[in-house]
C-alpha cells in the first residue's frame, strides 16, 4: 500500500458520558508514514477519542473508517486485529508477570492445546527488542522494573501484535530526557516504515521534534490540524488553549526565612534491605524552592515517603518548623502543615472508586467544618469541593462521578488542589505538573511561586529539567540516594547538572556544590 | 440520578442471579420427573401464604439481615470475614448464658444486658482475627476458618460440662423477661416463633448505613478497602480501620447468634454443626451486592425460599433438597455475577439502534466497560 494511504479516518465522531460530550463529532484522517501529533488541553477529549479507536470505547455515534474501510469496533480484540495497538496514560500491566507474560498476554502463542510456547514468543520478542533498541529484561517481574523499562514493554506489546496503527496516549510523561530521546526516534523509525504513529503529548517540543503534523483538539472539537514543523510553539499552545500563554517564570527575591525544612544524615533501607537513601543532608527555609533534580530511582520515591512518614527511617532526622518528625506518623506529618504532591497519582494519590468530593476530602475529613465529633458534614464537603474544583479549573460532569472517571490531567490537578488548598508550610511536590496542559502549568507555576511568596517552602522533585531551572531558587543533585552537590540555580548549566545526575564531578566547581 | 443508575445496576445482577437459579432448580425438577410449576406456587404460599407462614419468614430473615450486614461492613475494608457462624455461635452462648446467669434481674435489664452480651461476644471473637491481620499479617480466611472450629466445639463443651442439667446436650431454657418471643407476637401470626429480634435487626440497618454513609469510621472502612496505600497517605491507621471494621462485623453476628438465643431456641443445645446464620449471611450480603436495603430485601428471599421450601415435600413427593439446590444456584450465579456484568457490557456493545446508547452509556457504564475490558485482557489498571 501507498505510503501517503490513509490509515484511519473518522467522520463526525461524538462521544457522550451521560450529558457530558466528550467527543463532538470529530472528523480527521491519519495517514500512513506519519508521525500525527494529537495536542488539547486536559479533559480536551484525546484519550477518550483514542479508546474509540483502539475499541475500548464505543462511540455514542459516528464512523471509524481503516483503510478505507468502515469498522465496527467492539473490543479491543477487534481492534488489534485491524491493526491498531495502543499504549496507555496509564499502563496496564500485571504487575507480578514477567516482562514476557505481560507481553504475550491475550495472544499467546500454544504448542498444543493450553501449552504456552514461550520458546518461539521469547524469540521473536528478543528479535523486536533488538530492532527497535527496546531494551528489556524479559525475565524481571513488572513490579520491579523501572517505568521507562514498562514503557519499552507496553511498545513491544503493541508491536508484537504487529500493529501497523500504533497510538501513543502522552507516552514521554514518565521518561527521562534520554529515554525520550530514543523514544522519538523510534516513533520516527515506525513512521518510516509505513506505520501511521499517533502521538498525543503536552510536551510542544517534542511534537515539534518529531510529529508531521498535530491536530488540535479544544473540548471535543477539532480546532485545526496544522503543520507542526512550521507552526511555533506559542502559536500551538494559543490555539490549544485558546489564550496567550506565557513560558517565562517571574521569580521575585525574597529575604530568606526560617528554616522549615531540615533533614540531617537521612538513611533509608527498603524491605529488600537494600540502602536507598544515605548520609543526606538538605535544609529548605522559608519563601525557599528547592530543586531535587536526578535521574528516576537513585532514592527520590523512598526520600519523599520517609519524609512523609510512608516509610520508615534507618536512621538520622527530619525536622519540620523546628520539630522532629523522624519517624511521626503520616497523618502526624499532615497536621504539621506538610502538603504532598505524590508521584504515583493513582496508587497514592487518589481512591479511584471513590467520588471527586470523597477524594478532595482526603486530608480534612477529621476536621471541622467538614466533620464533628466523627460524623461527617457532607455539605461542608460538598460546596468545599465545588470551590476547589472551579478555582482549579477540574473539567469535570458532576462532582459524584470517581475520581477514575476524570481525564489524567485533570486527577493531577484535583490533588494539586487539595494539597495547595491547605496552605502548607511545607509543600513536597513529586513531578507536579506531570501530564498537564501547557495552560494548566502555567496555573499551577504561579500558584506554587505564590506559595513561595507566602514565605512556604517547597521541595519540587522533577524530571524535568526545564521546570526546575524555572522555578528553583537552588538545585540540589542526588545521585545514588545521596546529595552530590547543590547551588544557586542559575549558578549551573544544564550539561552541568546532567553531569552530576550521571554521578560525574563538575570540574572547577567542586567547592562552590559542597559549601551547603 | 448517576447513583440510582449504580444501584439499579446492581439490583439487575440479583434479580437476574435469582430468575437464573429459580430457572434452574426449574430444570431438575423437570428432568427429575417433577413439576416445576406447581412446586413454585406451593413454595410460595408455603410462605407467605398464612400469617403463621409469613411469621417464620420473618423470623428466619432477622438473624440473616445481621450475618448480611457483618460481612458488608467487613467487606466493605477489603476483608472476607468466614468466621460469621463462630461469632454468631459465641454471640448466641454468651446471650443465653447471660440471661441464665440473671434468672431474676427485671426484663428491661436482662434483655438489653443479654442482647449486649452477644454482640460483644461476637465482636470480641472477630477481633481475633482482626487483631492477627492487622498486626501480623495472617490471612483472615484461615483464622475465621479456624476460629470457627473453635467456637463450635467450645460451645459445646460449655453447653455440655457447665450449662446443661446432667447429661443433658441443650441449657435449661432462659427467663421469660429475657425472651424475644411474646403470647402478643404468637398470637398474631397463628403461634409461628415470630419474635421482637426483627426490629433490632431492622435498627441495625439504619446504624450500619449511616455508619457507613455519614461518619468518619465509614469513609476510612471504604477507603481502606478500595485503596490501602491511598489510605496511609491520607492518614488513615490501616491497622485501626481493619480492626474496627472487624469488630463491628463481629458485633452483628453476634447480635445475630443472640436472636438465635434469645429468639428462636430461647435456649442453646449442643450443635452438631455450625449455624447456618453465618454462611448464609454471607450468601445474602453478595445477593444484595452490599447495600443494607438490598440486605433485607435478600435476607426475606431467603427466609421465604427455606420456609416455602418446607412446603413443597408436604404438597408433593419432591424432595425438600430441591430448595436446597435453588439456594444453591442463586448464590453460584451471584458469584457469577462478573459474568453476568461483562455479558451486560458486550450486549450494551451490539445496540440495535445507535441512539439507544447514547441515553444509556452512563459513566459508571463506562467505567464498568473499562474495567471488564482490563479483565477480559487479563490486564491490570496500572
Ligand atoms: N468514563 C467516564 N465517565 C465520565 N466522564 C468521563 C469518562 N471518561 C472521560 N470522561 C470525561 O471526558 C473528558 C475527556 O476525557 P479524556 O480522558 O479524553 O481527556 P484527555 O484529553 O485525554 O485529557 P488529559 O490530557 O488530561 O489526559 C473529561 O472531562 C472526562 O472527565
Ligand atoms: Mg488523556
Amino acid at each position: 500500500m501507498a505510503l501517503t494511504d490513509i490509515a484511519i479516518e473518522v467522520r463526525g465522531l461524538t462521544k457522550r458520558f451521560g450529558d457530558f460530550v466528550a467527543n463532538d463529532h470529530i472528523s480527521m484522517q491519519i495517514k500512513s508514514g506519519t508521525v500525527h501529533g494529537l495536542l488539547g488541553e486536559n479533559g480536551a477529549g484525546k484519550t477518550t477519542m483514542m479508546n474509540m479507536l483502539s475499541g475500548i470505547l464505543q462511540p455514542t455515534s459516528g464512523e471509524i473508517l481503516v483503510h478505507g474501510q468502515s469498522v465496527h469496533l467492539a473490543s479491543a480484540k477487534d481492534a488489534t486485529q485491524l491493526g491498531i495497538g495502543m499504549v496507555h496514560q496509564h499502563f496496564m500491566l500485571v504487575e507480578n508477570f514477567t516482562v514476557l507474560e505481560n507481553i504475550m498476554l491475550g495472544v499467546e502463542e500454544t504448542k498444543g492445546p493450553g501449552v504456552l510456547n514461550r520458546h518461539d514468543a521469547r524469540d521473536k520478542i528478543m528479535a523486536l527488542s533488538k530492532r527497535y533498541g527496546l531494551s528489556i529484561d524479559p525475565d524481571a517481574q513488572v513490579a520491579d522494573i523501572s517505568v521507562g523499562m514498562q514503557q519499552r514493554v507496553e511498545i513491544l506489546k503493541v508491536l508484537y501484535r504487529n500493529a501497523d496503527i500504533l497510538i501513543f496516549d502522552e507516552p514521554t510523561a514518565v521518561l527521562t530526557p534520554q529515554e525520550i530521546k530514543e523514544l522519538l526516534a523510534i516513533f520516527r523509525r515506525l513512521a518510516n516504515e509505513g506505520k501511521a504513529v499517533v502521538l498525543i503529548s503536552h510536551k510542544l517540543k517534542e511534537l515539534q521534534a518529531v510529529a508531521d503534523v498535530t491536530t488540535i483538539i479544544r473540548r471535543g472539537k477539532v480546532i485545526d490540524t496544522v503543520d507542526t514543523k512550521t507552526t511555533s510553539t506559542e502559536k500551538l499552545a494559543e490555539l490549544m488553549v485558546g489564550r496567550h500563554v506565557t513560558f517565562q517564570r517571574e521569580r521575585v527575591p525574597m529575604p530568606a526565612g526560617p528554616e522549615i525544612l531540615k533533614i540531617t544524615d537521612l538513611r533509608v533501607v527498603d524491605k529488600q534491605k537494600v540502602t536507598r537513601v544515605h548520609d543526606f543532608d538538605l535544609t529548605i527555609h522559608g519563601g525557599e524552592i528547592v530543586g531535587l533534580a536526578g535521574i528516576d530511582g537513585n532514592g527520590q520515591s523512598e526520600l519523599v515517603r520517609a519524609i512523609t512518614g510512608l516509610m520508615p527511617t534507618a536512621g538520622g532526622q527530619v525536622t519540620i518548623a523546628g520539630q522532629d518528625r523522624t519517624g511521626a506518623t503520616p497523618r502526624q506529618i499532615t497536621r504539621s502543615g506538610v502538603g504532598h504532591i505524590p508521584e504515583d497519582r493513582q496508587r497514592y494519590g487518589l481512591i479511584l472508586p471513590m467520588s471527586l468530593v470523597d477524594n478532595m476530602s482526603l486530608q480534612v475529613y477529621t476536621l471541622a467544618p467538614y466533620s464533628h465529633h466523627g460524623v461527617l458534614n457532607p455539605k461542608a464537603m460538598i460546596a468545599n469541593t465545588e470551590n476547589l474544583l472551579s478555582e482549579y479549573d477540574v473539567r469535570h460532569s458532576n462532582i459524584e462521578e470517581p475520581a477514575g472517571s476524570l481525564s489524567g490531567g485533570n486527577q493531577q490537578k484535583l490533588i494539586i488542589a487539595r494539597e495547595l488548598s491547605r496552605e502548607p508550610q511545607l509543600l513536597i511536590a513529586v513531578n507536579p505538573t506531570r501530564g498537564l496542559d501547557v495552560g494548566a502549568i502555567e496555573f499551577i507555576h504561579q500558584q506554587l511561586l505564590a506559595a513561595r511568596a507566602a514565605g512556604h517552602a517547597i521541595l519540587l522533585i522533577s524530571y524535568e529539567l526545564d521546570e526546575i531551572r524555572q522555578l528553583a531558587d537552588r538545585v540540589a543533585v542526588i545521585h545514588d540516594g545521596t546529595i552530590v552537590g547543590q547551588a544557586e540555580t542559575n549558578a549551573l548549566s544544564e550539561s552541568e547538572i546532567g553531569l552530576l545526575m550521571a554521578g560525574e564531578t563538575v570540574s572547577g566547581k567542586e567547592e562552590m556544590l559542597n559549601a551547603h | 440520578m448517576r447513583i440510582k443508575n449504580l444501584r439499579f445496576g446492581n439490583l439487575w445482577i440479583s434479580v437476574t442471579s435469582v430468575i437464573l437459579g429459580m430457572l434452574v432448580g426449574a430444570i431438575i425438577m423437570l428432568l427429575s420427573g417433577f413439576n416445576p410449576i406447581e412446586n413454585y406456587v406451593s413454595l410460595f404460599t408455603g410462605a407467605v401464604g398464612s400469617p403463621n407462614a409469613i411469621g417464620e419468614v420473618l423470623r428466619e430473615a432477622t438473624p440473616l439481615i445481621l450475618t448480611g450486614l457483618g460481612f458488608a461492613v467487613a467487606n466493605s475494608a477489603g476483608f472476607f470475614n468466614i468466621g460469621l457462624a463462630g461469632q454468631a455461635l459465641a454471640g448466641w452462648l454468651a446471650s443465653v448464658t447471660f440471661a441464665l446467669a440473671f434468672p431474676h434481674a427485671p426484663g428491661f435489664i436482662l434483655l438489653p444486658g443479654a442482647i449486649l452480651a452477644g454482640a460483644i461476644a461476637g465482636a470480641l471473637w472477630s477481633g481475633i482475627a482482626g487483631f492477627l491481620r492487622a498486626y501480623f499479617g495472617a490471612s483472615e480466611v484461615i483464622t475465621t476458618i479456624m476460629l470457627n472450629y473453635v467456637a463450635l466445639y467450645a460451645t459445646n463443651a460449655i453447653v455440655k460440662g457447665f450449662l446443661a442439667k446432667g447429661d443433658g446436650d441443650y441449657s435449661p431454657t432462659i427467663p421469660v423477661q429475657a425472651r424475644l418471643r411474646t403470647p402478643f407476637l404468637e398470637h398474631l401470626t397463628q403461634n409461628s416463633t415470630f419474635h421482637w429480634g426483627i426490629l433490632v435487626s431492622l435498627a441495625a440497618v439504619v446504624v450500619v448505613w449511616w455508619l457507613m454513609k455519614k461518619t468518619t469510621l465509614g469513609f476510612e472502612i471504604r477507603a481502606v478497602g478500595m485503596n490501602e496505600d491511598a489510605s496511609r497517605y491520607a492518614g488513615m491507621s490501616t491497622k485501626r480501620t481493619i480492626i474496627s471494621a472487624m469488630l463491628i462485623s463481629g458485633c452483628l453476628a453476634g447480635l445475630g447468634g443472640a436472636m438465635e438465643g434469645l429468639g428462636n431456641f430461647q435456649n442453646i443445645i449442643v450443635n452438631t454443626a455450625l449455624p447456618s446464620i453465618g454462611f448464609d449471611g454471607m450468601s445474602v450480603s453478595l445477593l444484595a451486592t452490599g447495600s443494607p436495603v438490598g440486605i433485607v430485601l435478600a435476607a426475606l428471599l431467603f427466609g421465604m425460599l427455606k420456609i416455602g421450601g418446607l412446603n413443597i415435600s408436604i404438597a408433593s413427593t419432591t424432595p425438600p433438597e430441591i430448595v436446597d439446590i435453588v439456594i444453591a444456584a442463586v448464590i453460584f450465579f451471584v458469584g457469577a455475577n462478573y459474568l453476568i456484568r461483562y455479558l451486560s457490557v458486550k450486549l450494551r456493545r451490539h445496540p440495535r439502534q445507535p441512539e439507544a446508547v447514547a441515553s444509556d452509556t452512563q459513566p459508571e457504564a463506562a467505567v464498568a466497560e473499562r474495567a471488564a475490558q482490563a479483565e477480559e485482557e487479563g490486564e491490570d489498571t496500572k
